[in-house]
This record gives C-alpha cells, sequence and structure tokens, in this order.
C-alpha cells in the first residue's frame, strides 16, 4: 500500500509540466465533455464527405423546404426493431388553405441503411470514395429538412462546420502573430515603443468592434471570388482579436522582464530574439494557449454574425453563418423552423471551447492544486 | 479631480480627432464609389444612366476632388456649422437622414446597460453568498449559455416563439398608431414596451460577464481579514455585506462601464437588423451595403463617440468611487 501511495507522489514529481496540466484538466468532467464535442466536430470537418450523405450544394429536384425526415424502430409487423427507418413524404394540397403541405407518407417507409454507396467524392481533394455514413437507396432522406434550394441541412452543416472551424482557427493564428509580435514587442523593449502601442490598442479598443468590421467587410467588392473573400475574412476576424491577446503577452513579458534568469541570458550575450523565443516564451506559453481557447468563440460569433448580416462569408461557401443567414426572414423560420437547426452547432461549439477553456486556464495555474 | 478629468479630456478630444481619420478611411475603402454603385443599380433595374450623368452625379457630390480635399471639406463642415453632409441615396443631409434615430439607439443602449446592472449585481451577490449551491449552478449554466448565444439568434428565437405562439411580432419600435405620431408620454410608454426586447437580448451577454466577475472578486473578499474585524465589531447580516466586501466588489465593475457600453454598441446594429428597430443599426448596414458614405461615417462616427464618451464617464465614475485613483496614487 505504501510502496504505491510512494510510487504516486514520484511519478507526480518527475512529471513534466503538460503532464501535471492534463492530469489536473481530467478532473474538470465539463472540459471533457467539451473536448470530446469539439473533437467530434473536428472529425466532421476533417471528412464533411462521409458524414454528410449529399453535398453542400446537390439539390433534392423538388423538395424545396421539405421538413426533417421522421425515424423509427419499428419493424414490419409494428414490433420494436434497432434497425431505424425512415418515412418518405408526399405532397398534398391542405383542404382549408389550399397551400402546398408535406405529408408523412405512410406506405413509403425504407430503412437507413449505414456506410452506402452514394455520390462520388475526393477526400482531401484526391482521395477518391463513395462510402457515406448513412444513406436510403431510393430517393432522399433529409435528417434535418431541406432548405428553399431543396439542398439537404444536414448535409450543409457538416460542411459548414469545416470551413467556420478553419476561418477561426486561421483567424486565431493571426490575432496570435499580431499579438504575439506587438505585446512582445511593447513588453520587452517598454519606453515609448511600449506607450505607443499602448496608445494604439486603447484607440482600437474605442471603437465599436462590430461597426468597424462591418464596415471593412463591406468594403470588400461584390465580384471577388469566395476564396478571396474567405481569405480576407481570415484577417478581418484576426484583427478583431488581436489587442486582448497583446494585453496579456505584454504583462506576462513585464512580469518576468527582470527575472534573474532573463538578466543572466543577457549578460551572457544572448540576442533579443532568442530571449524572448527561447527564455520568455515558453515559461508563459500555457497561459497563452488558454487565452487562445478563450478567444476562438469570439471569432465564431464574428464569423457567424458577419456572415450572416451578409457581410462575411457569402455562397456558394456554406459556413454556419451563411446558413444561418436563410432563417433570417421570419416567415421562413415560422413556417419551416428547422431552418434553425444549424444554430445548434454554433452554440455547442461556443460552449464547449468555454469549458475547455475554463477547465484549461484552471490547469495550467500551478498554484490552483492546494498540496 | 479637476486635473484628471481635464487630462481624460484632453485624451477623449486627440481619440475623437484619430477616429475622424480612420472612419473616413473605411469608408474610402471600398472601389468605386456611390455614382458606379448607384449606376450599377439602375442598370440591373433596367435603366441605363449615361456616362455624362454618372459625371453630373459625381460633380454633385464633388466625388472627382481629392481624398485629403473630401476629407478635410467633411471634418470642417462638421466643425464649424455640424453638417454632417450630404446622404447620396436619400439626397438629403445625413443629420435629418439619423434624425430620431440616435435618440433610439441611446436609449437601447442605456436601458440596457441598467438592465444589465439591475439583474447582474443582486444575481452575482447572491451566487458568491450561496455558492455551490441549486441556485448558484443554475445562474452559472444561464450565464454559460448566455455567453455562447450569439446575439442575433436570441433575438430571432424570441421572434419565432412570440410569433409562433402569441401571433404578435415582438419586432419594430411602435405599435401602428403611434408610428409617425408626434413625441407624447403615451408615445414613449409605447416605446418602452418594445424596446425592452432588444435590451433584454443585448443585455444578455453583458450580464453573465458581470455576474461572474462580482462572484469571483466577493468570494476573493469575504474571507478577507477586514470582514472578519468588521463581524467582530458586530456588524451582522445585509450591512456586513453591503458596506464592505460588495464596495470593493463593485469597483471592477464601474472600471469596466465604459467597456460595456462598448460591447452593447458594438452589439446593437445586429439585434436592431433582426427585431428591426429603426434606430442607427440597420441604417448602417444599408448606408454600408450603398456606399452612402457620409450617412455611413457618420453612423460610424457617433457610434464610436457614445463609446468614448461611455468611457470618460466610467474613468469619472470610478475617480469618485476609488480615492486611490482620484489622488493619483500608483498602486
Amino acid at each position: 500500500m505504501k510502496t504505491q501511495d510512494e510510487n504516486a507522489k514520484l511519478k507526480y514529481y518527475t512529471a513534466s509540466q503538460w503532464q501535471l496540466i492534463w492530469w489536473r484538466f481530467r478532473k474538470h468532467r465539463l472540459s471533457i465533455v467539451g473536448m470530446t464535442i469539439l473533437s467530434i466536430f473536428i472529425i466532421f470537418a476533417l471528412f464533411p464527405e462521409f458524414f454528410a450523405p449529399y453535398s453542400a450544394t446537390e439539390r433534392n429536384g423538388e423538395s424545396i423546404l421539405c421538413p426533417p425526415s421522421k425515424i423509427v424502430f419499428k419493424n414490419a409487423e409494428g414490433g420494436f426493431s434497432l434497425a431505424p427507418k425512415v418515412y418518405g413524404f408526399k405532397r398534398e394540397r391542405n383542404k382549408e388553405t389550399l397551400k402546398m403541405e408535406y405529408v408523412v407518407d405512410e406506405s413509403n417507409i425504407q430503412p437507413l441503411k449505414f456506410f452506402v454507396k452514394g455520390e462520388k467524392y475526393k477526400l482531401f481533394g484526391f482521395l477518391p470514395g463513395s462510402i457515406h455514413l448513412y444513406g436510403v437507396d431510393n430517393g432522399f432522406v433529409h435528417l434535418w429538412g431541406t432548405d428553399t434550394m431543396a439542398r439537404d441541412i444536414f448535409s450543409r452543416t457538416i460542411f459548414a462546420t469545416r470551413s467556420s472551424l478553419s476561418i477561426g482557427i486561421l483567424g486565431l493564428a493571426i490575432a496570435f502573430i499580431i499579438g504575439l509580435l506587438i505585446g512582445g514587442v511593447s513588453g520587452y523593449f517598454g519606453g515609448w515603443v511600449d506607450n505607443f502601442f499602448q496608445r494604439l490598442t486603447e484607440f482600437i479598443r474605442s471603437i465599436p468592434t462590430y461597426p468597424l468590421w462591418m464596415g471593412v467587410a463591406a468594403a470588400m467588392p461584390r465580384e471577388w471570388g469566395p476564396k478571396t473573400v474567405y481569405f480576407m475574412m481570415t484577417i478581418i476576424l484576426g484583427f478583431i482579436g488581436w489587442t486582448t491577446l497583446a494585453r496579456r503577452i505584454r504583462s506576462q513579458i513585464i512580469s518576468i522582464r527582470d527575472a534573474d534568469f532573463i538578466v543572466a541570458a543577457k549578460l551572457c550575450g544572448a540576442s533579443d530574439m532568442r530571449i524572448i523565443f527561447k527564455h520568455m516564451i515558453p515559461t508563459f506559453i500555457s497561459y497563452v494557449i488558454v487565452d487562445l481557447t478563450i478567444s476562438f468563440p469570439n471569432m465564431i460569433l464574428s464569423e457567424t454574425s458577419l456572415s450572416f448580416l451578409g457581410l462575411g462569408l457569402r455562397p456558394p461557401v456554406t459556413s454556419w453563418g451563411v446558413l444561418l443567414r436563410s432563417a433570417q426572414n421570419l416567415n421562413s423560420i415560422v413556417n419551416s423552423p428547422w431552418m434553425f437547426i444549424p444554430a445548434i452547432f454554433v452554440i455547442l461549439a461556443v460552449l464547449s471551447f468555454s469549458f475547455v477553456g475554463d477547465g484549461l486556464r484552471d490547469a495550467a495555474d500551478p498554484y490552483s492544486e492546494k498540496s | 479631480m479637476i486635473k484628471y478629468i481635464l487630462t481624460k479630456l484632453a485624451i477623449m478630444l486627440v481619440t475623437i480627432f484619430f477616429v475622424s481619420i480612420v472612419v473616413f478611411i473605411i469608408i474610402e475603402l471600398p472601389p468605386g464609389d456611390f455614382a458606379d454603385n448607384f449606376a450599377a443599380e439602375k442598370a440591373s433595374a433596367g435603366e441605363t444612366l449615361s456616362q455624362s450623368d454618372v459625371e453630373n452625379l459625381k460633380e454633385r457630390y464633388g466625388l472627382n476632388q481629392s481624398v485629403y480635399e473630401r476629407y478635410f471639406k467633411w471634418i470642417w463642415g462638421i466643425v464649424s456649422r455640424g453638417d454632417f453632409g450630404t446622404s447620396f441615396r436619400y439626397n438629403r443631409p445625413v443629420m435629418m437622414v439619423i434624425g430620431e434615430r440616435i435618440t433610439f439607439t441611446t436609449c437601447l443602449a442605456l436601458l440596457t446597460i441598467l438592465f444589465t446592472y439591475l439583474i447582474a449585481i443582486p444575481i452575482g451577490i447572491y451566487s458568491a453568498m450561496r455558492q455551490y449551491t441549486l441556485g448558484d449552478y443554475a445562474f452559472t449554466f444561464v450565464g454559460y449559455l448566455g455567453l455562447s448565444i450569439p446575439s442575433f439568434l436570441l433575438a430571432l428565437l424570441l421572434l419565432y416563439f412570440s410569433t409562433k405562439y402569441t401571433n404578435t411580432s415582438i419586432g419594430g419600435l411602435f405599435s401602428p398608431e403611434f408610428q409617425n405620431a408626434p413625441w407624447s408620454l403615451a408615445r414613449f410608454m409605447d416605446m418602452l414596451k418594445h424596446i425592452w426586447v432588444a435590451a433584454v437580448v443585448l443585455a444578455v451577454a453583458g450580464t453573465a460577464k458581470i455576474i461572474r466577475t462580482l462572484r469571483a472578486t466577493l468570494l476573493d473578499e469575504k474571507s478577507k481579514l477586514y470582514v472578519t474585524a468588521a463581524k467582530a465589531r458586530g456588524v451582522s447580516g445585509k450591512t456586513l455585506l453591503l458596506k464592505y466586501p460588495v464596495r470593493v466588489a463593485m469597483n471592477p465593475i464601474a472600471s469596466t462601464l465604459g467597456w460595456e457600453l462598448s460591447a452593447v454598441i458594438s452589439g446593437s446594429p445586429i439585434v436592431a437588423v433582426v427585431l428591426s428597430i429603426p434606430d442607427m443599426g440597420p441604417l448602417y448596414l444599408t448606408s454600408l451595403l450603398s456606399q452612402d458614405m457620409y450617412l455611413a461615417g457618420t453612423l460610424l462616427i457617433f457610434m464610436s463617440l457614445m463609446t468614448i464618451i461611455g468611457t470618460f464617464l466610467s474613468d469619472i465614475l470610478l475617480a469618485i468611487m476609488d480615492p486611490r485613483i482620484r489622488l493619483g496614487i500608483k498602486i
């Protein structure tokens, strides 16, 4: 018994910093949940072609604004069965309002099949494949319904995950580089350089963020292609986020600028670059990672809001904001509330990042553990 | 104190000057100008504008002059005559187009701030005092949710549920009978009846943040010696709570009032667009899309002005509340 205890202690004392962080992080249940959800999202974003039954732009002929398919777990006799089946829809004219409506077609029941062969795709642009996670043999299945152009909302949401997450990550990377440069230079050199950058940050903060970036985003010419717009959006998002990061990095650098090991490095003749990158950054990189995680939700929310207003990404690119834009019209959401479903992804992503960020913040703080 | 206020005032004026430059750069960014855009719009509607018409338009609005010339003319007009230029789209002075909208935006922002603090401060105190109870957990959860739902989505959801279940739309700012009526108490009350939805939507994110800050600071302060000392002197109950730890915990709240206001003004255009509130937000969006540059620029300047003045007021508030700042003592 005693040796086990000692072993645990020995393991604790010899663990690396990252191992300690991971052990502390593991204790936060919510953070683990968040991390799981995020991993699923990332897998979606990596292989959307596999998870989505259709491509983002494929139209199901006539099924405009078709409601989500009903899934039942019934066998032919009406008893319970593990194999899910879906009902099809047929269009009927409502006798009172005389509008065409979708009615569940009890006679058209199809088994929902997994790992079916469907539309051909190229994974990462070169790996050919045709297996999709689920599908039906005849016709179409729309688990989350279709939009105004008869496109499958589930497939579109899965594809949108890729652009929304990637644009967030790229935006964050740009924000991080600017923040590191400005915060680093400002904290390390101090004096008038510091003063200048401090005033600059304060100044940028005094202009309301969204209206400012709405103005910049609106300046993108209409005739730019989707790729250019995507690229510009990452830059805009990067510029939204850098001020907070720069502030944090600056204060971190100031707090260790006069530490003995930095002075020692200086006396040894190390260059400024070497001191910043080899000696300073490793001491606070964990805090910076925490800050990055915490700022990620901001990136997603900014992208979604700008695209929602029609100033961000534009079709044919699909992102969460672009998808929600079609739910902007009150009529469309009252008559077809399933257009809202992509919002769940946005909320889940932001929530998970907040949980993971909070967990990481506690885990990265060496003083949080009382032992 | 006077010196402190004067310094802040000077900084404010310099900031405003730089803001005007940045705003002008932004409205100058899009390639082409209003005349080209107008011609393209007409062309898509089936009318064609001749080249000389376009040139005439450019001449009339001074679009042929150099950037510097236009900037200084614009600024000089604002400073000397309070003339913010002409809106191309409405063909009227910018200030007339904006009109009441400034009042609406200001009302909305103030109401939102009021809501935020009225909701957040009691809940923050409650959560800290009843740490790890059901109520604390519930508020923390709602707070997380509030932080993660984009404001426009919340607005859309409210719109959806109100339309679906009460069959009345909560969008807009006035009931039909007050739409064009002159200002009166009844009209003001009617506006309050509509505007609160937007205010609540905008307040949610800020509320969640303030609850978290207040809870954390209060938990830190609660166990400090000066609280124990007060307890030992026989102070108890509400007096103890409100006179000692809460007073200290209010400082970070007051110092972020400016940021709070900035966040509200930053988020309000999107919410106003969704809830069709005729304030500066929707006008800003349409003016951006049609390159109505002086209108867009003026709106952006006003929004920045509100933020800057808000920050200034919060600095003064902080100085009143905290003697260390008032007397210029370095902490």
